[in-house]
């Protein structure tokens, strides 16, 4: 195997290092009372931002506190991703084909499952309503948008990847690259080294 | 706060507010304001626009001439406008010409965090000082006062002190006044005085009472004060953006008058007198005069600069902004106003480096300009551009109240420095309940302490049971909201100190004595959110002797 591919993979992997250090997904929220923005960060192992005053503001809707303490893939997503770092790790080292292939696939179940997760954790936040709330709008549920942006009532939300969700993102590419890259640069490298006759 | 020596006076007669100023600029940390009646000066923090500080001043008859400070903020200056025995005594008013005094008091500014300490007290003769101004540039070391009643008349001053043709312009040294007391040429006098601190930590002040000064007669620091003739009973005092001219209005002479700075100090040195008064020697005005301003109009009173070669003067009997040039004397502009106009202000048209664009009128009779609303009306002000070669007018609008001295500045200075919520993490306050968890309610003998807490949009707790008659209960209300412009307030029927504004991670207590059974509501009064008119609970009174026992819940049913 092409030892550039071995680079790739560490690479990949310090890539999932940055995922400790940004956040990984960032929710904005725009009010015509909150013009500078209410700001949620998720990051790996906790939340961020203005958790309490998105609380406050949630709670006349009925939807549940959001409480760092009470999501439990706050606990178990930093060890998944130091799993990842050191199986990665030795997949570098070792540098064969089909561990690397099998990596990757194990990288890529764990991020649908991920995303699969936040989409789901994002539909019960929207829609698991206490019946005791203090505005009930008939047939309205509050789920944030998964990406891009959406107008609940008189509030704009925004959710994009953080620069941890990036890094992730690159992670991913790389390592798919690793893995499968020599079928692209293969043919090229053929189609240069035979010079037309 | 409002703790004085005559004990608490929560109201007074504030007039002159005065920016701290570093590099000849208004530079947004404090702001300073005299109170005439019970003389004190408070300082307001301008990164939460609310007093930090008041510091009483002893041996003062009204406290107007204040709080002017020098150009690097090392003092505010407070001059006396009713002369009084110094110290206080019996003795017959008529004999106002042998006991009665004024004095100039030095407070000190700490540079760092603007706390005021009384530095020293100057005994001066009793005439009233009524405006001041202190140098700047070259004239830095100087602060000037106006006063009237030269004629120490002690009644019907409307006739008695308008009978001399000149009053006295004060020219006081003050770094040589601060030389004389470093070498011990003042004595320790022991009025007492209330100094009044407030921190947004514990969100609770301290008040002492002081009870030593030092005190300086004038005529045992020669060179250090002088008086300059000036048109009878004139008003403001002001120094133009150079520093080398202050400037005396006439009120009653319909007169401006600018004395020279440089003069002054050969005036000095050659031995220009013209007798003395009460020992203080007098100049000879033709000698420290630099011009008079022609025609200008009448009941002149005072003047701002814009830092561009001209002095606007505020004319109260012909109601308008009079513009003149300095160096000619002569009036280039007038812009009406409605009317009587009092004081005028240019944002740091005080200061060495004016922001010399726009000029406010502020006026003290307004009779026809807006709908009559009973005995009292709203007073006018107007905004008046001041970029160009002749003033325009841009908006005439109501005020309050009398509109008295203003200052201005770049709303840059100081808006990214605002303070938006107190951190709850560093609230200090001993009785605050910094989570809704905490909250409770805790009888000490007679004594009941709340432990109250607030957020969108209810109290905790709101039911509060076991208080008996004769029980004084202190509510400790915290508000528990980290979000900018989300005050609460508290109120309880029959409460009669005050109700509370709360601000975010603030705590407040009010006092509060059950005087009879029953049930009262509390509510917040602050308007907080959609279900702000639901943020209501109650307190039960039992008489007293019952067993009910103290207990408290929120959302219990
Ligand atoms: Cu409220």
């Amino acid at each position: 195997m092409h030892k550039n591919s071995r680079w790739l993979i560490f690479l990949s992997v310090g890539l999932i290092f940055l995922a400790f250090l940004f956040p990984l997904w960032d929710i904005a929220i725009f009010a015509p009372q909150y013009p500078e923005g209410l700001f949620l960060q998720i990051w790996i192992n906790k939340m961020g931002g203005d958790l309490r005053n998105v609380n406050i503001l949630n709670h006349y809707i009925g939807m549940k506190a959001i409480t760092p303490e009470s999501i439990p893939e706050l606990k178990f997503m930093p060890m998944i991703a130091i799993g990842l770092i050191i199986s990665g790790g030795i997949v570098g080292f070792l540098n064969k084909r089909p561990l690397t292939i099998a990596w990757v696939v194990l990288f890529t179940l764990i991020a649908v499952a991920g995303l699969a997760d936040f989409y789901k954790w994002e539909y019960d936040y929207g829609h698991d309503l206490s019946p005791d709330a203090p505005i009930k709008i008939p047939g309205m549920h509050y789920q944030p948008p998964f990406i891009g942006s959406q107008t609940l009532l008189n509030i704009s939300a925004y959710s994009y990847p953080g620069i941890g969700g990036y890094a992730l993102i690159a992670s991913i590419s790389l390592a798919y690259i690793a893995a499968f890259g020599h079928l692209v640069f293969k043919r090229k490298s053929h189609s240069k080294g035979q010079p037309p006759s | 706060m409002l703790n004085t020596s005559h004990g608490f006076v929560p109201w007074d007669d504030s007039h002159h507010p005065n920016l701290s100023v570093s590099n000849g600029q208004p530079d947004g940390r404090w702001l300073f304001i005299n109170s005439n009646n019970t003389p004190r000066i408070a300082r307001l923090d301008l990164t939460t626009f609310r007093t930090a500080e008041i510091i009483e001043i002893p041996n003062s008859g009204g406290n107007h001439a204040s709080p002017f400070l020098t150009e690097g903020s090392e003092y505010a200056l407070a001059s006396t406008r009713f002369g009084v025995p110094i110290p206080q005594k019996d003795v017959p008013i008529n004999t106002y010409k042998e006991n009665f005094k004024g004095t100039i008091s030095f407070v000190k500014i700490d540079p760092k965090v603007g706390t005021m300490s009384l530095a020293f007290q100057i005994l001066v003769p009793s005439i009233d000082y009524d405006l001041g101004h202190c140098g700047k540039g070259p004239s830095k070391d100087w602060c000037f006062f106006t006063s009237y009643n030269s004629e120490k008349a002690h009644t019907l001053l409307e006739i008695n002190a308008s009978k001399n043709d000149k009053d006295f312009v004060t020219a006081l040294n003050w770094k040589a006044a601060e030389k004389c007391v470093a070498e011990g040429k003042g004595k320790t006098w022991t009025a007492p005085y209330a100094h009044n601190t407030y921190s947004d930590e514990t969100h609770t002040a301290t008040s002492e009472i002081l009870k030593k000064q030092v005190v300086m007669e004038q005529k045992d620091c020669p060179g250090m004060m002088y008086y300059v003739p000036v048109a009878k009973s004139p008003h403001g005092m002001d120094v133009d953006s150079t520093g080398e001219y202050f400037v005396a209005g006439g009120k009653l002479a319909a007169q401006i008058t600018a004395y020279s700075y440089t003069k002054l100090l050969k005036a000095i040195e050659e031995k220009k007198f013209a007798g003395d008064f009460d020992g203080v020697q007098i100049l000879d005005y033709a000698a420290v005069m630099a011009g008079e301003v022609k025609k200008p109009c009448l009941g002149p009173l005072h003047t701002e600069f814009d830092g561009k070669g001209y002095g606007y003067t505020s004319c109260f009997v012909s109601s308008e902004v009079v513009k003149w040039k300095i160096g000619t004397w002569e009036v280039v502009d007038r812009m009406p106003t409605y009317y009587s106009l009092g004081h005028l202000m240019i944002p740091g048209g005080n200061t060495a480096k004016p922001w010399g664009k726009y000029l406010l009128a502020m006026n003290k009779i307004t009779k026809d300009r807006y709908l009559p609303t009973g005995p009292e009306l709203a007073q006018a002000a107007q905004l008046i551009d001041i970029s160009g070669e002749k003033m325009e007018m841009l908006s005439d609008f109501p005020t309050i109240g009398e509109p008295h001295y203003a200052q201005g500045l770049l709303a840059t200075v100081i808006k990214d420095k605002q303070v938006k919520i107190f951190e709850l993490e560093k609230n200090k306050h001993p009785f605050a309940a910094l989570n809704e968890k905490d909250s409770k309610v805790v009888r000490e003998g007679n004594i009941v302490h709340v432990y109250l807490t607030m957020i969108r949009s209810h109290f905790g707790p709101d039911n509060i049971e076991g208080i008996q008659v004769g029980d004084t209960v202190y509510f400790h209300v915290t508000n528990l909201e980290q979000d900018w412009d989300i005050p609460h307030g508290f109120a309880l029927l029959g409460s009669n100190t005050s109700e509370l504004l709360v601000l975010p991670g603030e705590t407040a207590t009010i006092k509060w004595i059950a005087e009879a059974p029953g049930v009262f509501p509390f509510y917040c009064t602050d308007f907080c959110s959609a279900l702000h008119q639901e943020m209501q609970g109650y307190i039960r009174v039992s008489p007293k002797g019952t067993n009910t026992p103290v207990s408290f819940s929120t959302g219990k049913k």
